[in-house]
């Protein structure tokens, strides 16, 4: 039953990574993105993460995929035109490519040690309890200095993209 | 003592003269350039008679130590001052005769521009030839010696908007550094030999060394002193430098070509008498060297017109009087010729430039006559000067030269004899000159007018040296604890005889070739037109010097050390540096595209070579 | 209903999600060096942060420890803020240039 869910939440994360490179029009590549994050966020949820799975949904699919679909929006500049370009790399690449992949996969079959499986629900310290007890008491410096971080970047992002005062 | 003080007067008037005396008057700049070397002069009296250099006394030196200069190792070098005997004559000549040419300066440069200029490098010299004659060590003569030479190229080169004169004074200097090269390895011998420079440990240790038969270390030292002295006392064959330096102004000429500078060599000599006195060849070469130059210089002073340059080819040839003197072993023999050349030989330079004043700057000979009723003073002082020069007894000349011809007697004959021959052709010359230029109807378009006092003054004492200066000072019994006074050998008297028999036979040739009949002369002239051009010519020295040292020297340096060693290789490698960071740096630029894909793609090769890097030696 | 005999083990191994994420990386660096608009490239550079993100919990799995969740978080938020000041560097390169081809912001050239 996992291993199906994970074949099924993989194959659509690769199909819409796939797409996300392929489509010529950014708007479409922004909807690819927000499928591969759904995704994944399925996928750390079958690793037991569910508190990284929320935060997944809620900021990056919710806040910074719309950021960039409103950045798309203002822009309205369009798809990239088409570059005139030989064919025959395009056929002779996508065969390679399996080749390299299935290649590598070898190797890494052979190279990795035995692992265990993923089994849902083995993992349990992924709950919010169990993250905010690190994070508020091991890794206190760095979530106080992260909100800098996003004090820094609001600043940044105000000041590079206001008008000018005319 | 304050032996200081004796250079360091001169010293003081430089700085002033050389600060401030572009603003000063020209009787401030005379107060101060004068006053300088009197005070020195009377500082000089006033210390040796404290010494009891007049009175018998001084036989040991009298040192005085300032301060440590060098000390390197075992060698040690200090400022020392000493007064012996030698030096004492020295400082008398130097700041006595030099007092009277500043005096005669005064009046002879009057008219002149760079007045101030002048008598700072005339105060500036002063302070060197002292240094020179005080130093006790031979690095302290060195530094005077290096030091007259600069002034020396300084004044000769004193008129410097005309060519010949800054030719002059660079062929001064120049050759002089070729004389200082030898002299510079001589220190270097005495200090790899003898563990000091110091005269008085120098000469303890050589002392106790035996007489060296060949060419050893002594002979090599002394050897090397002689190629310094030929070049500072011009002799052969390096005089070349003296002739040409009569482009200085004539009290230049008086002051260091005739009285002081060029006595620094015999000076120096003098000094390492020990040095020299262990080494069985070297006081033969000096000798031999001195004869040599004598003869040689006399003969080329037959056909001069110039008269200054009659004079200097004098001055070079009674140079080589005083070496042959070194020579034979009668070192105060020639420590006297010293002291009454300079009194007859300043006498003669300043006494030309009396003429030359008179004539309003004309030197050649041709074109002076009958000056004796004009110009009477400078007439009747330059003939004391002649019959000095010409060994005339009872005046200067004669006892200083008869010692030294007695003494190149007792070495070897032939000495004597070439330097009979010699003396009388200096009788010859000096008496052409002077007939020429008094005597016979004016042949120039002058107005002669007599000189100042300020220059006949100077000219009347020096006459009066030149007349008393052998028969008061009699130097080789003053030098007597230093150099053993030489016995004459009894029956010797014949010699004296000769040598005045010489110099009168000269005199009365002259009055024969140009009083009596002048048309004898030009007959010579005829007959022997062969050698009288290579002798007008100065046996064409000059010229063989030019081509054979000197043309190779200048081409050598502009064909391979400019245009290949300069240009090519130096300012090749520097530039080329340069080109090459350019050439490098062009490359590097072309990685900055401006285009973001390529940085891309070097931050994914350059992240997989990392990884790749890291995963193969197993940190990963 | 039994399920047929399915060729795949019934729990997925770790290393399949290790694969993924090099896949996904592999994909994000294909988009970053071959698309030319920025803000696709950009979008290329998100995936490659989310595949080092399921990168980092897989390995929290495996370690029974989630410091790789807390990695993973902070990840997020620098990308957040990364993003956010992106797209406004993005806004201001479009208002000078009126593109957003990547060849042509280079001006720096040579």
């Amino acid at each position: 039953m996992d291993s199906l869910l994970f074949l099924i939440f993989a194959a659509i994360t690769v199909i819409c990574a796939i797409n996300l490179v392929v489509q010529t029009h950014p708007i479409s590549s922004a909807l690819s993105l927000i499928g591969v994050m759904g995704s994944l966020a399925v996928l750390y949820l079958l690793l037991g993460g569910e508190f990284i799975a929320a935060a997944q949904l809620v900021v990056y699919a919710g806040a910074i995929m719309v950021l960039f679909v409103f950045v798309i929006m203002l822009l309205n500049a369009g798809g990239e035109r088409k570059k005139p370009r030989r064919l025959w790399p395009r056929y002779a690449g996508i065969p390679l490519l399996f080749l390299f992949l299935a290649l590598m996969g070898y190797v890494g079959n052979r190279v990795l040690p035995p692992s265990g499986d993923v089994t849902f629900g083995s993992f349990v310290g992924g709950s919010a309890q169990e993250i905010g007890k690190r994070l508020f008491t091991v890794y206190l410096l760095p979530f106080e200095v992260t909100s800098v971080l996003i004090l820094i970047a609001i600043v940044g992002a105000i000041v590079l993209a206001r008008k000018e005062i005319d | 003592m304050q032996l200081w003080l004796i250079p360091i007067l001169p010293l003081a008037g430089f700085i002033l003269n050389g600060l401030f005396g572009r603003r000063l008057s020209k009787a401030a700049v005379n107060v101060i350039a004068v006053g300088s070397v009197l005070l020195s002069f009377l500082w000089v009296l006033k210390t040796l008679n404290s010494l009891g250099a007049f009175s018998g006394g001084l036989e040991k030196a009298y040192l005085e130590h300032y301060y440590t200069w060098i000390q390197s190792g075992s060698l040690n070098i200090s400022v020392d001052f000493a007064v012996d005997r030698l030096t004492a004559i020295w400082l008398m000549v130097v700041t006595g005769v030099g007092l009277l040419i500043h005096i005669y300066a005064t009046g002879y440069m009057a008219h002149e521009g760079g007045y101030y200029r002048f008598f700072a490098y005339l105060n500036l010299f002063m302070f060197f030839m002292l240094v020179l004659v005080l130093g006790a060590n031979y690095l302290l003569l060195f530094v005077g010696w290096e030091g007259v030479g600069l002034c020396s190229y300084l004044l000769v080169g004193f008129y410097f908007l005309e060519k010949f004169a800054t030719d002059a004074g660079n062929k001064a200097f120049i050759v002089n550094r070729v004389g200082d090269f030898g002299f510079s390895l001589a220190i270097f011998l005495i200090a790899a030999h003898f563990g000091s420079l110091d005269f008085a440990t120098v000469f303890a240790k050589v002392n106790d060394m035996p007489v060296e038969s060949h060419l050893g270390w002594i002979t090599a030292a002394s050897l090397l002193l002689l190629v310094g002295a030929t070049g500072k006392s011009a002799q052969l064959p390096l005089y070349v430098w003296l002739p040409d330096a009569m482009a200085g102004p004539t009290p230049v000429s008086a002051l260091i070509h005739a009285a002081t500078m060029v006595t620094a060599g015999v000076y120096m000599v003098t000094r390492s008498a020990p040095i020299y006195l262990h080494s069985a060849m070297a006081l033969d070469v000096v000798a031999v060297i001195g004869i040599a130059t004598a003869f040689f210089a006399a003969t080329i002073g037959l056909a001069q017109y110039d008269i200054k340059k009659v004079f200097a080819y004098s001055t070079v040839s009674q140079l080589g009087y005083m070496f042959v003197g070194l020579g034979t072993g009668a070192f105060s023999a020639g420590v006297w010729h010293v002291m009454t050349h300079a009194f007859f030989k300043a006498l003669l330079f300043l006494g030309a430039g009396s003429v030359i004043h008179a004539l309003s700057g004309e030197q050649d000979l041709r074109q002076m006559g009958g000056l004796r009723k004009s110009i009477p003073i400078t007439f009747w002082t330059l003939m004391c000067a002649g019959v000095a020069i010409a060994g005339v007894p009872p005046f200067a000349g004669f006892y200083s030269k008869d010692a030294i011809l007695a003494a190149a007697y007792e070495h070897s004959p032939w000495i004597y004899w070439v330097g009979v021959v010699t003396a009388g052709m200096t009788a010859f010359y000096v008496f052409r000159a002077l007939f020429l230029c008094f005597f016979g109807e004016p042949r120039g378009h002058h107005h002669p007018h007599e000189s100042p006092p300020s220059m006949w003054v100077p000219l009347a004492i020096l006459a009066v040296l030149s007349l008393g200066g052998g028969y008061f000072f009699n130097i080789p019994k003053y030098l007597d604890p230093m150099f053993k006074v030489q016995e004459e050998a009894p029956g010797s008297e014949w010699l004296m005889y000769v040598s005045i028999a010489f110099g009168l036979g000269g005199i009365a040739l002259a009055a024969l070739f140009y009083l009596v009949s002048p048309g004898i002369p030009d007959a010579i002239v005829r007959i022997f037109s062969g050698p009288y051009r290579w002798v007008y010519n100065k046996y064409f020295v000059d010229e063989f010097y030019d081509s054979a040292v000197v043309s190779p020297v200048v081409d050598g340096s502009r064909e391979l050390l400019w245009r290949v060693a300069d240009v090519e290789i130096v300012d090749g490698a520097v530039n080329g540096v340069g080109k090459t960071a350019r050439a490098i740096g062009s490359a590097l630029r072309l990685a900055q595209s401006g285009y973001i894909r390529s940085y891309a793609a070097w931050v994914v090769a350059g992240s997989i070579l990392v990884i790749a890097f890291m995963g193969l030696r197993g940190e990963l | 209903m039994p399920l047929p005999p399915l060729p795949f083990p019934p729990t997925p191994p770790l290393t399949w999600y290790l694969a993924l994420s090099a896949i996904l990386f592999a994909l994000g660096v294909a988009g970053f060096l071959f698309r030319r608009n920025i803000i696709t490239v950009f979008m290329s550079i998100e995936l490659m942060l989310n595949a080092v993100n399921l990168s980092f919990i897989t390995f929290s799995y495996k370690l029974k420890q989630n410091d790789g969740h807390i990695f993973s978080f902070f990840v997020m938020v620098v990308a957040a803020a990364e993003a956010a000041v992106g797209l406004a560097i993005i806004l201001t390169v479009f208002k000078n240039r009126q593109t957003l081809e990547i060849d042509e912001v280079s001006s720096l050239k040579n």
